[in-house]
């Protein structure tokens, strides 16, 4: 079986299992195994059969196009030897093609796959359709896939930490298969809420997660993203809320679902920018019903036959000159077709002109708005920290490794479309998140909230990476992220589960009551500060993709010495994160128990939580590691890289001129050690300072609070973001609700009741006529009836003789009367 | 005096009666000075009926108000007879001439019957009641 129909069964039987578990748990429900203990059974088998089928499919893959490095790639090895023809800035779309000029499998005509780039440099993907919902003229709705490297690791990520996490959850859920009394709910009779275990539900949400989220990352088109988009967010929303009895959770869960539609409301404006202009939303070529190729949006906007360098598509400036092209047609109103032929002349000089540059721009800022709420990036990050109020394996899996990427990986999947303006935007959204949620996490008391900021901080890291021209660092970082951040919160929920509290002031010195989660949260923390040796070039995970970011930022900052503040931003965030992630330990593990009560019950978790621990912190550490043989996952996703990205780039029309560098340059031995050296320093003095502040004690933490109060108050109250949002949005908003309704019960509501009263008052009348006349006369018929009868009846004696009286009268009667009425007759 | 028929025209009124059905004169000439025709037959068989209703209508006994009943039964057969006369009959008629008394036997017949079951329902009335007094028997009272 080849990979172009091998690679969708695999990946799309991995992607359906989740749902089939999900169908199963919610008809089967509370009826699997004890109290419905079967149902993690049930979603942990569908997710380690998606992870073996994604297993396989990446092995498949391998061995179909082995992942090497190229040219410019030098993690693993000595990187003075960087390739000095690539130090220029020349296209990287002519250096990467060769290392994967095969694909086996391609039939020509066949019309669902398109197994090898028909051109240099675009990446071997393979696309089709599995089911159109929508085909008409050039428009096609379809659910369909768009497997290429980046997928195939995605796949094989998600379904691991997932599997993880499922494994984590029965253990860490166990509460539920019992009746539950909730101390954090009051009830107004003074008592605590009692209600029954909702195990079940949580792995029914958990397997509809994971089909959501492996959905994004199959769709071949925009339009199934977006599907898969909202899906994710509805799966966010039943697991944050799914202590919903308390009111912070489910103010959480609905906060989250409306700051996100707020960012979708943007990404609608960027698939119809894209819709109206273009006509479709696939991603790849593919071949219509009438044989026609249908070009994709990547190939739409950087057509082969330019080199793959991006220029707006013929769509776009005749969307954007609609003015010009409606003259042209009027003037050749007498000859339709010589009218569009002028058209199709005068594209080009309207696309020199500037015609629909904007048009560009919009559509990629308008899906980056999408990813802004997803990723949680300045200013829709606010719902991510209280997202946290949900159950802890959700934070892991949902709310830091898997779904908030969702939007770094859409930005990466959609990067040919992105202008090089709508990059800086996304560079600098990036820092300012970065910056804001790294500052809030220095003083945050809760373990899990400091994780919370941590993740957003990181988000901000891959998306400034993303925005500098770093499209690998940016992946990269995800992925790496995706394992020890999923490993820091089952560690920080391991702590939780044992202190039954998430205020770190109250814990210290567990690690000797809890070393393997000490150890292993450690070794997270590592990671997340990207902990390595410079000149050796070896380090945990992070190490590899935070150095690769801060070479590219280094390059940016060189290149456009006015945008230098995004290096500095990166700089310091190292500093920050180092700081805060240790912070974190210390409070936690090391020094004296500061809660004896806390201490005393605290204990180990049970292994069925740990393993999961130790298999993500082994992931942590040598996920960013390359083989001798050039196997990584960087290399890996390089294999993905969109056509035509990585190269220099000019951008220029929102800001100033400026140059989106190559990332390969990035690799160029002065910039790589530098940034290394940067990175290194940062985070031992954040980690120094940690341990000055949290260990040794030599600088109390009360002292630099004091020193700095107003800073501190600041930062304490997260910026007043939410009172900012509060008082600039959610107040009017309200207020205006309560114009509203006061209109509605005022004056409609009156209005409404006083019909209502109208009709009730003919309804009385009517039913006073009923009852009087209507029923009066039947009543008065049947009364008179009866009456008549009683009379009557007095007639039936019972008496013979009077019987025979009656007869003999009456016949004598009849003939009298007979007689005198017809006298005349008689009388004739 | 007026000339009274049996007509129809009691049965249909208002439809002019045929004139030689309405011409039959009953009572033309006084009885007492006629010798005995049919109307004398009519007169004793009215008698007997009259007698009958009465007896049937004054007795409280039972067995008094049945045989009023034969009485008026009788009345009637005399009538039948009465009518059957060749007087009354018109020339060349194809007929015995017995009709009224073919008629008169199954009354008679019938009054046999009857007095059977009558006879049978005092027996039991009298049974339930210890009397045969028929102003008793007024359980069918409404």
């Amino acid at each position: 079986m080849d990979l172009e129909s091998l690679l969708p069964t695999l990946l799309g039987l991995a992607w359906l299992l989740p749902l089939a578990s999900f169908t199963v748990i919610l008809f089967a429900g509370p009826r699997l195994g004890n109290h419905g203990k079967g149902a993690a059974g049930v979603a942990t088998a569908a997710i380690v059969g998606s992870f073996v089928l994604s297993l396989f499919a990446f092995i498949s893959w391998v061995a179909q196009h082995p992942v090497r490095a190229v040219a410019h790639e030098d993690h693993g090895g000595a990187h003075a030897a960087a390739d000095p023809t690539h130090g220029s800035g020349d296209h990287a779309s002519t250096a990467h093609s060769t290392s994967h000029a095969t694909a086996a499998g391609h039939e020509p005509g066949h019309d669902t796959g398109h197994g090898e780039a028909g051109h240099a440099g675009s990446p071997v993907h393979y696309s089709g359709d599995w089911y159109t919902l929508y085909e008409g003229g050039r428009l096609k709705l379809s659910i369909g896939w768009y497997v290429d490297a980046l997928t195939v690791l995605m796949f094989v990520m998600i379904t691991f930490i997932a599997t993880c996490i499922h494994v984590y959850a029965s253990g860490y859920m166990h509460d539920e298969l019992h009746d539950i009394t909730d101390h954090e709910v009051h009830l107004a009779d003074g008592s605590h809420l009692h209600r029954p275990g909702r195990f079940h539900r949580f792995f029914q949400a958990l397997s509809l997660f994971c089909f959501s989220m492996l959905g994004i990352v199959i769709a071949g088109n925009l339009a199934m993203v977006f599907i898969f988009w909202e899906l994710v967010g509805i799966c966010s929303w039943f697991l944050i809320g799914f202590y919903y009895e308390r009111k912070s959770a489910s103010n959480a869960a609905n906060k989250a679902f409306i700051v996100n539609r707020i960012g979708d409301f943007g990404m609608l404006i960027g698939l119809m920018a894209l819709w109206g202009a273009l006509g479709t939303l696939h991603f790849a070529d593919s071949t219509g019903p009438d044989g026609h190729a249908r070009p994709g949006l990547f190939s739409l906007i950087r057509p082969p036959v330019a080199g793959n360098a991006q220029w707006v598509p013929d769509g776009m400036v005749k969307f954007a000159a609609a003015d010009k092209v409606g003259a042209v047609l009027r003037s050749h109103a007498d000859d339709p077709r010589a009218g569009v032929e002028q058209v199709e002349a005068k594209v080009e000089d309207w696309r020199d002109e500037g015609y629909g540059r904007w048009l560009l721009l919009v559509a990629g800022l308008g899906i980056f708005c999408g990813c802004i709420g997803k990723s949680a990036q300045f200013p829709l990050f606010v719902w991510l920290p209280d997202a946290m109020e949900g159950p802890t394996p959700v934070s892991a899996l949902v709310h830091s490794a898997t779904m908030v990427a969702a939007g770094v990986y859409l930005v990466g999947r959609f990067y040919p479309v992105l202008t090089p303006d709508a990059l800086l935007v996304i560079a600098y959204v990036g820092a300012i998140t970065l910056f804001i949620a790294a500052t809030i996490a220095l003083v945050a008391n809760d373990i899990k909230r400091v994780l919370a900021y941590s993740t957003v901080s990181q988000l901000g890291y891959m998306m400034l990476a993303l925005g500098v021209g770093g499209w690998l660092a940016g992946l990269f970082h995800l992925v790496t992220h995706a394992f020890f951040k999923s490993l820091l919160f089952l560690c920080s929920g391991s702590v939780i589960h044992a202190c039954h509290t998430n205020d770190m002031r109250k814990m210290g010195g567990l690690s000797k009551v809890m070393p393997w989660t000490s150890g292993t949260m450690l070794v997270g923390c590592l990671a997340i500060i990207g902990a390595g040796i410079p000149f050796l070039d070896i380090g945990l995970s992070g190490y590899y993709s935070k150095d690769s970011i801060l070479a590219q930022a280094l390059l940016f900052a060189r290149e456009n010495p006015s945008h230098s503040i995004l290096f500095y931003a990166v700089a310091g965030g190292a500093m920050l994160t180092a700081f805060y992630m240790f912070r974190l330990w210390f409070m936690t593990f090391a020094g004296q128990p500061r809660d004896h009560h806390v201490h005393e019950h605290a204990h180990e978790s049970p292994p069925v939580m740990v393993y999961p621990l130790v298999a993500l912190s082994i992931l942590a550490v040598v996920a960013g590691w390359t083989l001798p043989g050039g196997f990584g996952i960087a290399n890996m996703i390089e294999q993905a890289r969109p056509a035509g990205t990585g190269g220099t780039e000019l951008g220029g029309l929102l800001f100033s001129a400026f140059t989106v560098p190559a990332e390969h340059a990035s690799h160029a031995h002065d910039i790589h050690v530098t940034a290394s050296l940067t990175a290194f320093a940062t985070a031992a003095t954040g980690v120094l300072l940690a341990a000055l502040m949290y260990v040794w004690g030599i600088i109390p933490p009360a002292m630099v609070a004091s020193a700095v109060k107003p800073l501190y108050t600041l930062l304490a109250n997260r910026w007043y973001f939410d009172e900012i949002y509060r008082f600039l949005f959610v107040l009017p908003v309200l207020g205006i609700s309560r114009l509203v309704s006061g209109t509605d019960k005022g004056i409609i509501d009156r209005f409404i009741e006083g019909l209502a009263w109208g009709a009730k008052q003919v309804a009385g009348f009517d039913a006073w006529l009923d009852r009087t006349l209507i029923d009066g006369l039947v009543n008065g018929t049947a009364s008179a009836t009866y009456s008549a009868g009683l009379e009557l009846k007095k007639l039936q004696t019972g008496q013979l003789r009077q019987y025979v009286m009656f007869i003999a009268l009456g016949t004598v009667a009849i003939f009298v009367l007979a007689g005198l009425l017809f006298r005349s007759s008689f009388a004739g | 005096m007026m000339s009274f028929s049996l007509a129809p025209s009691i049965l249909l009124p208002g439809i002019p009666m045929p004139a030689s059905l309405g011409m039959i004169p009953l009572f033309a000439a006084n009885p007492f000075t006629e010798p005995v025709g049919v109307i004398h037959y009519l007169i004793v068989g009215a008698v007997l009926f009259t007698a009958g209703i009465a007896c049937m209508t004054l007795k409280r006994n039972a067995l008094g108000i049945l045989m009023g009943i034969e009485l008026v039964l009788n009345g009637a057969n005399i009538n039948f007879v009465a009518f059957s006369s060749s007087y009354l009959r018109a020339e060349g008629a194809p007929t015995l001439g017995l009709d009224g008394q073919v008629v008169a036997l199954f009354v008679i017949l019938l009054a046999a019957a009857e007095a059977a079951v009558a006879l049978a329902i005092t027996l039991n009335f009298y049974n339930n009641h210890a009397t045969v007094d028929v102003d008793r028997a007024d359980d069918l009272k409404g």
